[in-house]
C-alpha cells in the first residue's frame, strides 16, 4: 500500500515540477511588467522542438540544447521589442491580448518551419526506472526536479543580490521611481521577456523526453503552468514551485485514491479555493491600494 | 444610318451563335465541385495532414486521367484547425457559397458530429474520415464514413483477448471524443463478448503522466490484460509509463495508435503492444492472395513517391472516401445529389485501403471485423499476427 502511495507521490512531484518550470516564466515577466505572458507555453514548445530538429540535423545533444535556448531567448527578446514595447502605455489587458496573439503566431510558425508531428527526444540518462521502496522513478524525473531546483535557486540569487535583478524588481514596484534613479525600464522589460523565454525553453527541453514534443504542446502546459503561478502567487519564483507541486500532487492523489475522472476538477477546485482565501496566492505580496 | 443591313445581321447572328456555343461548351465542361474540410493543423494535424495530401494527390491524378464523367474535379479544401466551430463555419461555406456537390472531411469525431445537422438539412452526400461509431449509428441519410469504428476495433481486440484466454481487463481512456466512444463501446460490449472490466480509469486532455491510473490497474486483483483507448501523444506516454511501472500483462491499444509516431514516441516502450489496424499498415507482409494487397501497395507507392514520407492509415481513409465517391458518381452518371447518395449506399464489394466495403441502408460504413488485422509492435515495426 505504501509503495502505491510513493508511486502517486513520485508522479505528483514529476508533474508538479513540470508545471512549476513552466510557471516560473509567468512569474518573471509579471515581475517586471505586470503582464501575463500567454506565449510562455510556446517557448516551452520552441525549446523542445528546436532541440529535436537540431539533433535530427546532426548536432550533438548539448550543442542542440544550447542553440535551442539561444533561439528562444532571441525570439523572446524580439517579442518584447516588436510586439510589447510599441504597445507601452497601453492597458495591461491589451498587452495580455497581444501575448495571446503572439502565442497563436508562434504555434503556427512552428507548424510551418518544423512540422505537425509528434517528436520524441531521448532521455538524458536512459529510461530504466529506479526502484524506490517498490515505486518506479524515471531518471528524467530527477532531471526535471533537479533542473527546477537549480533554476529557482539561481533566480532567487539573481533577484535578491544581482544589481540587474534588483533593478528588474524595482521596475516592477514603481516604474517611474525606477526610471528616476537611472534604471532603463525599457531594457528591463526586454530582459524579462528574454529571460522568461530562456527558462521556458530549458523547461521544454527537460520535460520533452517525458511529454514528447509537438507544435501544440505549449497550450495545455502553458495553462497548467499559469495555474501553478497563480496558486503560488504571481511574481515569486518560490510561489510557482509551491503552486506547481500542490496542483501536481493533488492531481496524482485524486487520480490514485478517489477517481481519475475528478482529477482535473480537483486541480481547479484548489485554484478556486486559493483565489478565494488568498487572492494574491500562497506566496504572493498582499496588494495595498494607494489612495 | 442603316443598322440592319444584311451583313450586320449576319455578323450578329454568327457572333451570338459563337457565344452560345462557347457558353454551352463551358457548361458541359463545368467541373465537379468537391468540398473538403480537414484538421490539417491543430491537435489532430497528424491525422489531417496525410488526409489532405492524399486527397490532393489523387484529385490531381483523377483530373490528369480525364476527370469524372468527362468533367474535371474542382477541389475546395478548408483547414478547420481541429476546432469544431471552425468546421461548422467551413461546411456552411462549402454548402452556401462554394455550392459543392459532395463533401468529404471531418478528421475527428467531434468535428464530424458538429456538422452533421447542417449537412442533413442541406441534403448532400457527406463522407466522414473520423473513427467513432456514433457518426453512423444511428444511420443518418446523408452521412457515410470510411474508417473502421471503435466498436469494430473493440470487438476485434476482445476476440483476440479471448483467443489468448484473457477475459478480465483494466481499461484506461483519454477524454477526447474517440477515447470516450471507444471506452463506452468496451463497456457496452463486455457482457455480450464475455469480458469483464475490473478497473476503469480515465485521464485528462494534455496529461503527461498516467502512472497513478496505471498503478491502480496494476494493483487491481485479477486483471489479465490492459486496454488503452486514445490517440496522439498519450498513446506513447501510456506505453512509457507501462514500462516504467514494470507491468507485464498484455497491453492492447486501438487503431488510434496505428502510426509510426506512436512507436517512435514511446522510445522502445511500445514493444509488444497489440492493436487492430488496417491491412495497409503491414502491406508488405500481406500474402499476395490478400484481396487488398494490390490496391494498398499502389497507394503506398504513390503516396511515398509523392511526398517522401511514410504512409499512415489516416491517409488511407481519405483515399477510400474519395474513390467511394468517384465510383458512386460514375454509376449515378450525374451529380444529382439523391442519385449519388443512393449509389454510395449501394456500394458493394468496393476494395479499398481500409477493407472491402459493402454498404446498405442500415450500414453506412460497410466494413466488418475481418477488415482489421491484429498487429504487434516488434523491433520498432509492425508484425502481422495470425
Amino acid at each position: 500500500m505504501s509503495s502505491q502511495f510513493l508511486q502517486f507521490l513520485i508522479s505528483g512531484i514529476t508533474v508538479g515540477a513540470t508545471y512549476a518550470l513552466v510557471g516560473l516564466g509567468f512569474s518573471i515577466v509579471y515581475n517586471s511588467s505586470q503582464v501575463i505572458n500567454f506565449a510562455q507555453g510556446e517557448f516551452v514548445m520552441i525549446g523542445g522542438m528546436a532541440t529535436v530538429f537540431l539533433m535530427a540535423a546532426g548536432a550533438p545533444m548539448p550543442l542542440a540544447i544550447a542553440l535551442a535556448v539561444l533561439l528562444a531567448v532571441v525570439i523572446g527578446f524580439a517579442l518584447g521589442k516588436f510586439a510589447i514595447e510599441p504597445a507601452r502605455g497601453a492597458p495591461v489587458v491589451s498587452i495580455i491580448i497581444i501575448t495571446i496573439g503572439a502565442s497563436i503566431f508562434l504555434r503556427g510558425a512552428a507548424m510551418l518551419v518544423w512540422d505537425r508531428n509528434l517528436h520524441h527526444m531521448p532521455a538524458f540518462s536512459g529510461s530504466d526506472p529506479i526502484d524506490i521502496g517498490g515505486a518506479a522513478l524515471l531518471p528524467q524525473s530527477v532531471w526535471v526536479v533537479g533542473g527546477m531546483v537549480i533554476i529557482v535557486a539561481a533566480l532567487q540569487v539573481f533577484f535578491s543580490h544581482a544589481r540587474i535583478g534588483k533593478a528588474m524588481l524595482a521596475t516592477a514596484f514603481n516604474p517611474l521611481a525606477a526610471q528616476l534613479v537611472g534604471i532603463s525600464t525599457r531594457g528591463m522589460l526586454l530582459l524579462s521577456f528574454a529571460l522568461a523565454a530562456g527558462i521556458g525553453a530549458i523547461a521544454g527541453i527537460l520535460i520533452a523526453p517525458i511529454t514528447l514534443t509537438y507544435a501544440g504542446v505549449g497550450i495545455m502546459l502553458g495553462l497548467k503552468g499559469f495555474s501553478a503561478a497563480i496558486v503560488g502567487g504571481l511574481g515569486n519564483p518560490m510561489g510557482a514551485v509551491a503552486g506547481g507541486l500542490v496542483v501536481g500532487i493533488a492531481e496524482a492523489m485524486t487520480a490514485g485514491y478517489i477517481s481519475s475522472a475528478y482529477k482535473d476538477a480537483v486541480a481547479f477546485l484548489i485554484i478556486l479555493a486559493v483565489l478565494l482565501i488568498r487572492p494574491s496566492g500562497l506566496f504572493g505580496r498582499r496588494e495595498s491600494e494607494r489612495v | 444610318m442603316k443598322i440592319w443591313d444584311v451583313r450586320t445581321v449576319l455578323g450578329w447572328t454568327v457572333g451570338l451563335l459563337a457565344a452560345a456555343t462557347i457558353a454551352l461548351g463551358a457548361q458541359a465542361q463545368e467541373p465537379i465541385k468537391l468540398g473538403v474540410f480537414l484538421s490539417a493543423t491543430g491537435g489532430a494535424a497528424f491525422l489531417g495532414d496525410p488526409e489532405k495530401k492524399t486527397i490532393e494527390l489523387y484529385v490531381e491524378k483523377i483530373n490528369a486521367d480525364g476527370g469524372l464523367l468527362g468533367r474535371q474535379v474542382q477541389l475546395t479544401i478548408y483547414d478547420d484547425g481541429t476546432k469544431a466551430k471552425e468546421a461548422l463555419t467551413f461546411v456552411k461555406r462549402l454548402i452556401d457559397q462554394d455550392k459543392v456537390d459532395l463533401i468529404i472531411g471531418g478528421t475527428t469525431t467531434g468535428n464530424t458530429m458538429a456538422v452533421i445537422n447542417e449537412v442533413e438539412q442541406a441534403g448532400l452526400p457527406f463522407i466522414s474520415l473520423a473513427g467513432a461509431s456514433v457518426i453512423i449509428d444511428p444511420v443518418k441519410k446523408w452521412v457515410f464514413k470510411t474508417p473502421h469504428t471503435d466498436r469494430l476495433a473493440v470487438q476485434k481486440i476482445f476476440t483476440d483477448m479471448k483467443a489468448r484466454g484473457l477475459t478480465k481487463i483494466g481499461l484506461l481512456a483519454g477524454s477526447g471524443g474517440f477515447d470516450k466512444s471507444c471506452a463506452g463501446n468496451a463497456r457496452a460490449l463486455m457482457e455480450s463478448e464475455g469480458v469483464e472490466i475490473l478497473a476503469d480509469e480515465t485521464h485528462g486532455a494534455g496529461d503527461t503522466d498516467m502512472t497513478p491510473q496505471l498503478t491502480k490497474i496494476k494493483n487491481t486483483e485479477g486483471v489479465q490484460a490492459f486496454l488503452y483507448c486514445g490517440f496522439g501523444a498519450p498513446t506513447s506516454i501510456v506505453a512509457k509509463n507501462y514500462k516504467q511501472l514494470g507491468i507485464t500483462i498484455p497491453h492492447y491499444q486501438t487503431h488510434g495508435s496505428a502510426s509510426v509516431r506512436f512507436i517512435k514516441g514511446a522510445d522502445g516502450a511500445a514493444e509488444g503492444v497489440r492493436l487492430p489496424a488496417a491491412a495497409l499498415l503491414v502491406v508488405d507482409s500481406l500474402p499476395d492472395s490478400h484481396p487488398q494487397k494490390a490496391i494498398a501497395s499502389a497507394y503506398k507507392a504513390a503516396y511515398e513517391d509523392g511526398y517522401k514520407e511514410p504512409i499512415s492509415t489516416f491517409g488511407g481513409h481519405a483515399y477510400d472516401a474519395l474513390f467511394l465517391a468517384a465510383e458512386a458518381i460514375k454509376r449515378a452518371g450525374s451529380l444529382d445529389k439523391e442519385a449519388v447518395r443512393s449509389e454510395i449506399e449501394k456500394t458493394n464489394g468496393f476494395i479499398g485501403v481500409d477493407g472491402i466495403f459493402t454498404m446498405s441502408p442500415d450500414d453506412h460504413l460497410g466494413l466488418d471485423n475481418d477488415s482489421f488485422v491484429m498487429v504487434e509492435v516488434h523491433d520498432g515495426g509492425w508484425k502481422l499476427q495470425e
